[in-house]
This record gives structure tokens, C-alpha cells and sequence, in this order.
């Protein structure tokens, strides 16, 4: 479902694909592009946009084909119809949701919580301040830039 | 009715005026001089004309997104405790830290608390919610996301009542009503301490997966005032049902407002959002100077931009907040781990199912306790109370039940002994800033003393010193109080005639204006027997014994 929507944002974000020719498969969603073999790239405000998000790093042309290659898989997934099907959205549906009774019965454990932590001031976890801009590396911006 | 036809007549000037001075800013200290004012929001609604100025009329948009933290012994995920003050880290369970391979479990006392907030609320209970997660990267979210209700919440589509007074003496109030969007369950990130000087935050996850209620009002406010008495209205009935204690200055209710003006007739303008409110005062303050500020910017031919701005309480104005630049993307996802969560009510209910793993809309619904409003209803129809009193009761912790009491102990109607409430206790309260728990006069020994005044045992001027002796705490009953400070009314007619007697012979000038036909002059005799009684007398008593004896 996360894929699924990534490329129809992807796409939204190119130059609209080219007509493709006739699929086998049946009536699609309205304003649902088929899928034909893509020529446009990704483009950089979008990887720029993925990158301050998720916090990656596509780094060189073999991240950002193999992001397009992962686009391109999940795609295969608009072959199929699915009008009038309730999206699934957990394995878990036909369960029940456990519910807890409202006791104490966790916490108090700072020490190990603490142990793992690289750096602590009094059992405080310690973190750089604030949200600091991402600071772009002189070779990847040459590369994103140079892709376009 | 007659007020407010007079402010119609007077040009708006004048409530916004007013509005301002009860949002309590001084005049003159905004960055507005007075001329320039273009906007008015009356109690009554909506917007008024300009007015003198002569510009196009703005109509400020308020809508509100609160948070309120659920009372509950453990967190909404995991059985870590919740607790307001604690050592640092100590209220943290390997899922609320984050520890890989951890999984959220539902606690069932928060889901009755958000139901139980829902029903009160009049909104739509959905039978089927679903949890998602939303992220973004910050110190205090462990996860990287908070697992939150976006796009099937728990509640949704219901309203809240609330009153505002239109003039300053609280004699006429108008009740208003705002649409509540939805009610949705989330966790509460924990807490961070930015560090400046050694460039670093430390983090508390104490606060870290608590259970939050966020409720999404529409922007059905035009006003700081109205904003406050909404959230002063929902903090009453969080508290009644006990489904928070929503305590603003202990981070149990947060509230963010989102302000935009637009002209009549036109799209919604940009809105901002304010945030860092701390109170119900600076609420109002922070929506009024944020509205004002976005006025003079587009009057002065600037533009609004979609930004998050922080109140600054000292200033009294808002600031745009360094860390928040352009519109966030939250990705949203399904929660894989959880479930739907499924309600039931009567019909619906499982027959062969745990009980302990059903929630029952219609048995919550039935236990709800009396909101607010109708416990004033109550007051007001037993009691014979005015409406605005038994606002001032509700508004106070404690003081309704403290009332009843009174009530119950004392044959004084209780119209008159909500004069003694409302007026001494309460003033003595606030002057020492008091709880009503903390009163050093009881409701028994308040009782007391009404009975002497009630018997006409003594002088109502005799009771309020009485009451201030006994604010005192020091432990003595009205009556001994009265014996000590020789407070009784003169039960002797004889004494009383001889002392009236005494003082007409005493006031020939006054006697003889008296009989020419100047009544007033007798409140001066009667002034003067009260002085020879030291108070003592009963001025109504007197008043009828001076009369008799000046027409024998």
C-alpha cells in the first residue's frame, strides 16, 4: 500500500507518460494511468523531498535505479482489477484487538534502558539539539543536479 | 437588550473595546494604536462593520486543536506507569523506548475514556476505528512515528455547548456551540530539555507513549473570548466525566489555535497556527493579538503565510517558531500491528465473547455522569439560583458541593446563601488564592453563623465580622466568636427604647426636621443608636421604635 501510493505520487511528479498500447487486462479505476515501460526518471525535488524524509541517502545512480526498479515492481500490482475490493490494510483484520486491563505492571527499568545509549547526562538520553537541516555532501548534489 | 442596542448605536468600537480589556491587555500596549481597530467580534456572533474607519469588515476565523492527556494508571500501548513528576526515565517500558521487537497493546481504560468523551460530546461513536501510524523524525519519538487515529477516529461529529457573557456584569449570557470534527486516540511523545549552551537535548520518555485524546473543533470561533469559554467548557466536562483532569499548567490539556480573516463574501484567508499556550488567559490573548496582527499585515498590503507561530507569554504577542518550515508530509500508514478496534452497544453485544474484552457503547452511556450543564440546571431549579451564579459555582472546585452543604445546614433560603458564597467566601478565597478544600471556614461553621444572622441573633455587619475572625482558623465556633467580641443584637426592648429615647432627646434639630418631614434625617439617629449599641441593635428594630416614638 506504502509502494503503491509512492509511485502514483512519483508520477505525479513527472511529465504524464505516454499513451500505452492495449493491455489484455479489464476496466481500470478512473484516472488511473496503465502502465507502459518508464522512460521518465524520478525527478530531483522529489528524491531531494524522499531524502529529507526518510532520512536515506540515494548517494549514486545505482540508489536512485535501484528506487526506480522498486517503483517499476510494485507498478505490476495495477494489473490486477480491484474494483468494488476493500483495500486490506492489516493481516490482522478478522482479529480481535486485545484489550489490557489498566495496571502497573511495566517501567522502572532506567538503568538497562540507559545502558544502550552512547551517550547519557543523569539518566537523560542525549540527542543533538533540535531538528538540524540536512547538510548536503558537495559530490551528491553535483550527482542529483546532474541527473536532471 | 437595551446594552447592547446602545453598542449597535455607538459603533462596534465599543465592544471590541471591552472584549479587549477583558482579555485583559492594557490599552494601549498592543502594537496597534486604538484608531486603526477594523475588526469586532460581539458575544453575539460574527462580525459588525468598521464603523468610523470606513474599511471593509474582517471576519476572524478561530478553530481549535486540542489535547488531552486520559487519566489512566498505565500507558496507551504498554503498562508503564503515568505519573506527572517522577525520575527521569524511570516511567519508561522497552516498547515505550523503542527496543526492537516490541508490540503496542491496547489499555481498555483509554478507549473508555475517549468513548465516554465522545458520547458527551454528542458526537457519532464509529463501531469500527483503526490506528495508523504518522511520522517524523524528532528527539523525544523514539519510533520515528506516533501511532494515531487519521483516517478512521474513534468519534466523530459532535458539538459542545458553551456560554459567554455579553456584558461585563455577567447579567446576560448567550449560548454558543461548536462543532466538534472528530475524537482520536494517539500517544503522547516524551518530554525533550534543549541544552543551548552545550549544544544538546536531553530527553525524558517518562511522557512517551501516554494516552492523548486529540479533539479537531471547526473554525466555528470568531474570538479569544469564545475560544476560552469553549475550552474553559470542555476542561469542566473532561473533569466531571473524569476522563482527564485536564490540567493546563500540568500539560494534561494543550491547546493549539488556528487563526485566520477573511473579508465577507471571500475564501477562508491563510491561517497560522499558535502554539506554546499554557493557559485559558493567554489563550484568549494569543488568538486576539493574533488575529489583530494578521489584520494590520494584509491592511498594510502584506501577506499571511501557512506558518506555525509560538505564543510568548511575556510579550503577549506570537512569534514564528524556527523549527517548523513548510508543510510537513507525515506518510501515513496503516498500524500493522493492531487490529481494527471494535464497539459494541445492546444490540451488537457478542454473546459468547470475554467481557472483559468488550466495550459496550450503551452501558458507558447509561453511567455517564451529569455534565456541567445540567448539574447547573439542577442548581438553579432546586435552589432558585440565577443562571449566572450557578456558573460561578461550577467554575470553582468543589464550591457547589460546599454550597449544598451550607444549604442543608442552615434554615437561610438558600437565595441569600448564595450571596454568602459567592460573595465573602469566594473573595476570601481568591484573595489568598485558596482552594475551596483548602477554606479555613468549613461549610458546617459558615452554617453556623448564617443561623445566627438567620435567628436574628445578630447584625448582618455582625456576621461579616464574625467571618473574618474566623478566617482566621483559629478554631473557635461563630458563637464564641460573638461572646468574645460582644457582637449580639440587643435582645432587650427596654435597653433599645431607653438608648432610642436617649438619642431623640439628644437630637433636637434633627427631631424637629424630622417631624417637618425630612425622613431622611432619621437614618442619622438611627446611625447614632447603632453607635451608642456598638452595632448591636437591629436597624430595622430601631428604625420602627424611632418612628413610634417621634409620631407620639
Amino acid at each position: 500500500m506504502r509502494v503503491l501510493s509512492l509511485g502514483r505520487w512519483l508520477r505525479a511528479g513527472r511529465v504524464p507518460p505516454r499513451e500505452p498500447a492495449s493491455r489484455p487486462s479489464g476496466h481500470r479505476h478512473s484516472g488511473h494511468r496503465p502502465q507502459g515501460p518508464p522512460q521518465q526518471k524520478v525527478s530531483v525535488e522529489v528524491l531531494e523531498h524522499l531524502e529529507h524524509l526518510a532520512l536515506v541517502d540515494f548517494r549514486d545512480s545505482e540508489g536512485v535505479e535501484r528506487l526506480q526498479k522498486a517503483i517499476q515492481f510494485a507498478d505490476q500490482l495495477h494489473e490486477v482489477n480491484t474494483d468494488g475490493v476493500e483495500p486490506m490494510d492489516s493481516v490482522l483484520e478478522d482479529r480481535c484487538l486485545y484489550l489490557r486491563e489498566d495496571d502497573v505492571t511495566e517501567g522502572n527499568c532506567t538503568k538497562e534502558l540507559l545502558e544502550n545509549a552512547r551517550e547519557t547526562v543523569e539518566e537523560y538520553f542525549v540527542a543533538p539539539p533540535g531538528n538540524i537541516p540536512l547538510v548536503k555532501l558537495e559530490g551528491q548534489k553535483t550527482f542529483l543536479q546532474g541527473s536532471k | 437588550m437595551a446594552a447592547v442596542l446602545a453598542m449597535v448605536a455607538r459603533g462596534c468600537g465599543g465592544v471590541w473595546r471591552r472584549l479587549r480589556q477583558r482579555c485583559a491587555v492594557r490599552p494601549g500596549s498592543g502594537p496597534f494604536p486604538r484608531g486603526e481597530r477594523a475588526v469586532a467580534c460581539n458575544a453575539r456572533g460574527g462580525m459588525m462593520s468598521a464603523g468610523k474607519s470606513g474599511l471593509t469588515p474582517w471576519i476572524p476565523v478561530v478553530g481549535l486543536e486540542i489535547h488531552a492527556q486520559i487519566s489512566s494508571n498505565s500507558k496507551l500501548f504498554s503498562g508503564s506507569q503515568v505519573q506527572f513528576a517522577a525520575p527521569p526515565n524511570s516511567l519508561v517500558s522497552f516498547f515505550d523506548a523503542s527496543l526492537p521487537g516490541t508490540l503496542p497493546v491496547l489499555n481498555r481504560r483509554c478507549v473508555e475514556a475517549a468513548v465516554m468523551t465522545g458520547l458527551a460530546l454528542n458526537c457519532h461513536i464509529n463501531k469500527k476505528s483503526l490506528f495508523d501510524r504518522k511520522h517524523y523524525f524528532y528527539a523525544d519519538l523514539p519510533a520515528g512515528y506516533q501511532i494515531t487515529q487519521q483516517r478512521v477516529p474513534i468519534a466523530v461529529n459532535g458539538s459542545l455547548s458553551y456560554s459567554l457573557c455579553i456584558d461585563n456584569k455577567m447579567s446576560q449570557m448567550v449560548t454558543k456551540t461548536v462543532r466538534i470534527k472528530q475524537i482520536q486516540l494517539e500517544q503522547d511523545s516524551g518530554k525533550s530539555l534543549h541544552d543551548d549552551a552545550r549544544s544538546q537535548t536531553l530527553v525524558d520518555l517518562n511522557r512517551a507513549g501516554v494516552g492523548l485524546m486529540e479533539l479537531v473543533m471547526e473554525p466555528d470561533m470568531c474570538c479569544g473570548e469564545e475560544a476560552a469559554a469553549a475550552v474553559r467548557e470542555l476542561q469542566l466536562i473532561l473533569q466531571t466525566l473524569g476522563s482527564s483532569q485536564a490540567v493546563m499548567a500540568e500539560g494534561q490539556l494543550r491547546v493549539d489555535a488556528n487563526v485566520s480573516v477573511h473579508h465577507p463574501g471571500e475564501p477562508y484567508g491563510v491561517r497560522t497556527e499558535v502554539k506554546n499556550i499554557n493557559s485559558i488567559r493567554f489563550l484568549a490573548k494569543a488568538v486576539d493579538y493574533e488575529i489583530q496582527r494578521q489584520i494590520e499585515e494584509l491592511g498594510n498590503g502584506g501577506t499571511i503565510s501557512n506558518e506555525t507561530r509560538a505564543f510568548d507569554s511575556k510579550l503577549g504577542c506570537t512569534v514564528p517558531m524556527r523549527d517548523k518550515e513548510g508543510k510537513q508530509d507525515y506518510r501515513f500508514m496503516p498500524e500493522p500491528n493492531l487490529p481494527p478496534l471494535i464497539l459494541y452497544d445492546a444490540k451488537s453485544l457478542p454473546a459468547n465473547m470475554n467481557h472483559q474484552q468488550v466495550i459496550n457503547i450503551d452501558w458507558i452511556r447509561e453511567r455517564l455522569p451529569d455534565l456541567p450543564s445540567v448539574k447547573r440546571e439542577k442548581l438553579v431549579e432546586q435552589y432558585g439560583i440565577l443562571p449566572e451564579h450557578s456558573f460561578t459555582l461550577l467554575n470553582e472546585d468543589g464550591l457547589p458541593e460546599f454550597f449544598e452543604n451550607v444549604v442543608k445546614q442552615t434554615q437561610m433560603k438558600p437565595k441569600k446563601v448564595i450571596g454568602w458564597i459567592l460573595n465573602d467566601l469566594l473573595s476570601y478565597l481568591k484573595q489568598h488564592s485558596l482552594t475551596v478544600k483548602e477554606s479555613p471556614v468549613s461549610s458546617f461553621l459558615l452554617a453556623d453563623l448564617l443561623n445566627l444572622l438567620e435567628k436574628k441573633e445578630i447584625s448582618s455587619t455582625a456576621a461579616k465580622q464574625v467571618l473574618a475572625e474566623l478566617w482566621k482558623g483559629k478554631g473557635k465556633t461563630p458563637l464564641e466568636t460573638v461572646k468574645e467580641q460582644k457582637l449580639e443584637l440587643l435582645q432587650d426592648q427596654k435597653e433599645l427604647e431607653q438608648i432610642c429615647q436617649a438619642v431623640i432627646d439628644g437630637q433636637e434639630n434633627e427631631v424637629m426636621a424630622i417631624k417637618a418631614g425630612n425622613q431622611k434625617v432619621l437614618n442619622k439617629l438611627i446611625g447614632l443608636v447603632q453607635k451608642k449599641t456598638q452595632g448591636r441593635s437591629n436597624p430595622v428594630l430601631v428604625k420602627q421604635l424611632l418612628e413610634k416614638k417621634l409620631s407620639e
